[in-house]
């Protein structure tokens, strides 16, 4: 092969979800946000940008269902500067490109820090999908599942792979709880009883303190994958 | 020109230099049978030929070869009268049709021939290469049309190859007609279409100041190369759409 | 070599990000060009023998050794559309990972320095297959069996047509598809002795137009 090796890196890009760059940096932590359609992940994910852009480099990936729109809402609110937001398409198939083949995830976490510079937090926000999607361990270090009281407030006790075994289960919109009938008290024993410790956060990010619980999980995490 | 029973072989030949005077000379001016060549009035330090068809063809077995070369400083536009038609012939087997174009650097070269009408029962096989050198220009134009007037078409083999200093820049082969490879007429390839036509423009400048990507309409795309050339792609209902569209093209260009 | 290798690399759910791509079925099915059974299989008979053809060549010269830099420039030449080039890159890109992951091989890393952001995935996908310890045939019929899988797959997303509808396509073209690799592999021989000019450089003017065209709409399903 007649290859020239005038490369920037010392090494060839990273396969999977080493820990580190080719160039010896830790990489940024990637935090990945899954739950079903309109949950309120992108709203999430908007107010943890908000909460935590003058704090930390961040940088969001959005899995979209069709081409752009969660990408398009998170620029039109201005939560980071445009660079720092990238849409990966997905083929109808956002859980495939979250789990079984993340390779075009992986490219765009990537593609951030090589264009934006050193990353402190990667937020991978899933497409809409269903209550069995979760996020690839090749992919993210720690998943968020976002959860709605409007969803019905037995989806804990329904269980499944994200409400289970994510490092998080945010239980959003509790502020609609009494209009939609849903039980708090019911959701909040249900999740324990599927997740034993695994945390669980309820907001309503109308409400005061809004994002705030899922914030300091975030900077929990952080502290960690830096330690 | 021969015409042995294999079919007639006949080649045209053209040289263009710089005169000296701001113009550009023809040292090389040869055609002969069915490529009989004359000059045309110039324009501006622009030489012009065009390719006069003295027979139809080419014919079944038939093997003509249109060579031209710009050297270094010259600016040949080169034309042809009237639409080219392969015809069936008596010889057996198919035509070829070979165009070979060399540009040298700082050259100029405009090949701009009518249609080429792949008539009923015909069988041809088209390649047109250019060489350039890096800082020649190209503007090059190719039309089909599958069939005359309600009439099915024959078999076509189209490759154009453009090669930039070295490399390939654009290669890009079309078959169509009876006997072609599966698919030719359906939805991924021509669907129904009857007239296509490719554009090729190369200049150095787009190297800094590349072309962007552009629809003409739902049937044809212009689009930027690899490399500092533009490629015009478009199917039409009929010949007139056609040439409207990659005229209108070539004219955004500059 | 281990058939079981060619299994691994031909099988659609290797994570290589083909999922994401239809092979121009979007824009084929929106334009009304491919409606249901029929027009799909005339679509992937179409693409099969000019992109197809092409890129099982361009693996096939990968695996027999050619210089994988000049294969990348003969598939940018022989690819005008810009928005299929980057759906090209992206694609090798995504191979060339999930490749160096299960075949780790010199050649693969070599090429992923010279080209960081990806090569042409046919190019890639020769590569992988030599680092599989597969052949130039090997290579060539995972080139021409995804170059119709994909619109078919993704055309039973799009149309809500029959999953056995479109196996029975897929099924019809198997003989095309033997014809195709073979002359694929041909193809690539002689480019060994001629030249990486002398591999097919058959096209679809349809394909190359579409393709912008999906480039350019503001939502679509499918990432070309």
């Amino acid at each position: 092969m007649h290859l020239d090796h005038n490369h920037t890196h010392d090494g060839p890009p990273a396969v999977s979800a080493d820990a580190h760059r080719p160039d010896g940096r830790r990489r940024a932590l990637r935090i990945g946000l899954g739950g079903p359609v309109g949950s309120g992940k992108t709203a999430t994910v908007a107010a943890l940008c908000k909460a935590l852009r003058d704090e930390l480099s961040l940088a969001v990936v959005t899995n979209d269902i069709y081409t752009r729109e969660d990408a398009e809402f998170l620029l039109r609110e201005a939560v980071l500067p445009p660079e720092r937001i990238t849409a990966v398409e997905t083929g109808a198939c956002p859980h495939t490109a979250i789990r079984d083949d993340i390779s075009a995830n992986l490219e765009a976490v990537e593609d951030l820090e090589d264009e934006i510079g050193p990353l402190d937090l990667i937020l991978v926000e899933s497409g809409g999908d269903n209550l069995t999607a979760t996020f690839s361990k090749g992919l993210v270090d720690a998943q968020i599942f976002v959860i709605d009281v409007a969803g019905g407030d037995d989806i804990p006790r329904k269980g499944g792979p994200g409400v289970t075994t994510a490092d998080l289960l945010v239980v959003n919109k509790t502020d609609l709880a009494p209009h939609v009938g849903s039980d708090l008290g019911r959701m909040a024993a249900d999740a324990k009883a599927q997740r034993a410790e695994l945390p669980v956060v309820f907001q309503s990010l109308r409400a005061e303190g809004g994002v705030k619980d899922v914030a300091e999980w975030v900077r929990g995490q952080l502290a960690a994958w830096v330690a | 020109m021969t015409a042995g029973e294999g079919g007639v072989r006949a080649t045209a030949r053209i040289g263009a230099r710089p005169d000296g005077r701001g113009g550009t000379a023809l040292p090389t001016l040869e055609g002969e049978g069915p490529l009989a060549l004359r000059r045309t009035r110039a324009s501006g330090s622009e030489a012009r030929v065009m390719l006069v068809g003295a027979m139809s063809g080419p014919l079944g077995g038939d093997h003509f070869t249109v060579e031209a070369e710009a050297a270094q400083g010259a600016r040949l536009h080169f034309g042809s009268a009237a639409a080219t038609i392969a015809l069936p012939g008596q010889a057996k087997g198919e035509a070829r049709y070979d165009v070979r174009l060399t540009v040298a650097e700082g050259a100029e070269l405009h090949w701009m021939p009518e249609q080429l009408i792949s008539a009923k029962g015909s069988e041809l096989c088209v390649t047109t290469r250019v060489d350039l050198a890096a800082g020649a220009r190209l503007v090059l134009r190719e039309e089909q049309v599958l069939g005359r007037a309600n009439e099915e078409p024959g078999r076509l083999t189209s490759r154009l190859t453009v090669r930039l200093d070295g490399r390939p820049l654009l290669d890009q082969e079309l078959s169509c007609g009876p006997g072609a490879p599966g698919g030719w007429d359906g939805p991924a390839v021509l669907a129904g279409h009857r007239t296509l036509g490719q554009l090729v423009v190369v200049r150095p400048e787009f190297a800094q100041r590349p072309v962007e990507a552009r629809l003409l309409g739902e049937y044809a795309a212009l689009t930027p190369l690899a490399g500092p050339g533009v490629l015009v792609t478009a199917l039409a209902p009929d010949a007139l759409h056609l040439r409207r569209t990659l005229d209108e093209a070539l004219s955004t260009l500059g | 070599m281990s058939r079981a290798a060619l299994l691994v690399l031909a099988d659609g759910r290797f994570p290589a990000g083909g999922h994401a791509h239809s092979g121009g079925a979007e824009a084929a099915v929106k334009a009304g060009r491919v409606s249901g059974a029929g027009s799909l299989e005339e679509f992937c008979r179409g693409r099969l023998h000019t992109a197809g053809l092409v890129a099982a060549s361009l693996a096939a010269g990968a695996v027999l050794g050619l210089d994988p830099v000049e294969l990348d420039g003969a598939a940018d030449a022989r690819t005008p559309s810009p928005a299929l080039r980057t759906a090209a890159r992206r694609l090798g890109r995504q191979l060339m990972r999930a490749a160096r992951a299960t075949w780790p091989s010199a050649e693969l890393d070599a090429l992923a320095r010279e080209f960081p952001k990806g090569a042409h995935q046919p190019v890639v996908l020769g590569l992988a297959a030599r680092a599989a310890g597969l052949g130039a045939e090997d290579a060539a019929y995972c080139a021409v069996y995804e170059s119709v899988s994909g619109p078919a797959s993704a055309t039973v997303r799009l149309l809500s047509l029959d999953p056995f509808d479109a196996t029975g396509v897929l099924a019809r073209l198997a003989p095309d598809l033997d014809r195709v690799a073979h002359q694929a592999v041909e193809a690539a021989r002689c480019a060994l002795v001629n030249g990486v000019d002398a591999l097919p450089a058959a096209s679809a003017p349809l394909l190359e137009i579409s393709a912008e065209v999906h480039a350019a709409w503001p939502v679509r399903l499918f990432a070309s």
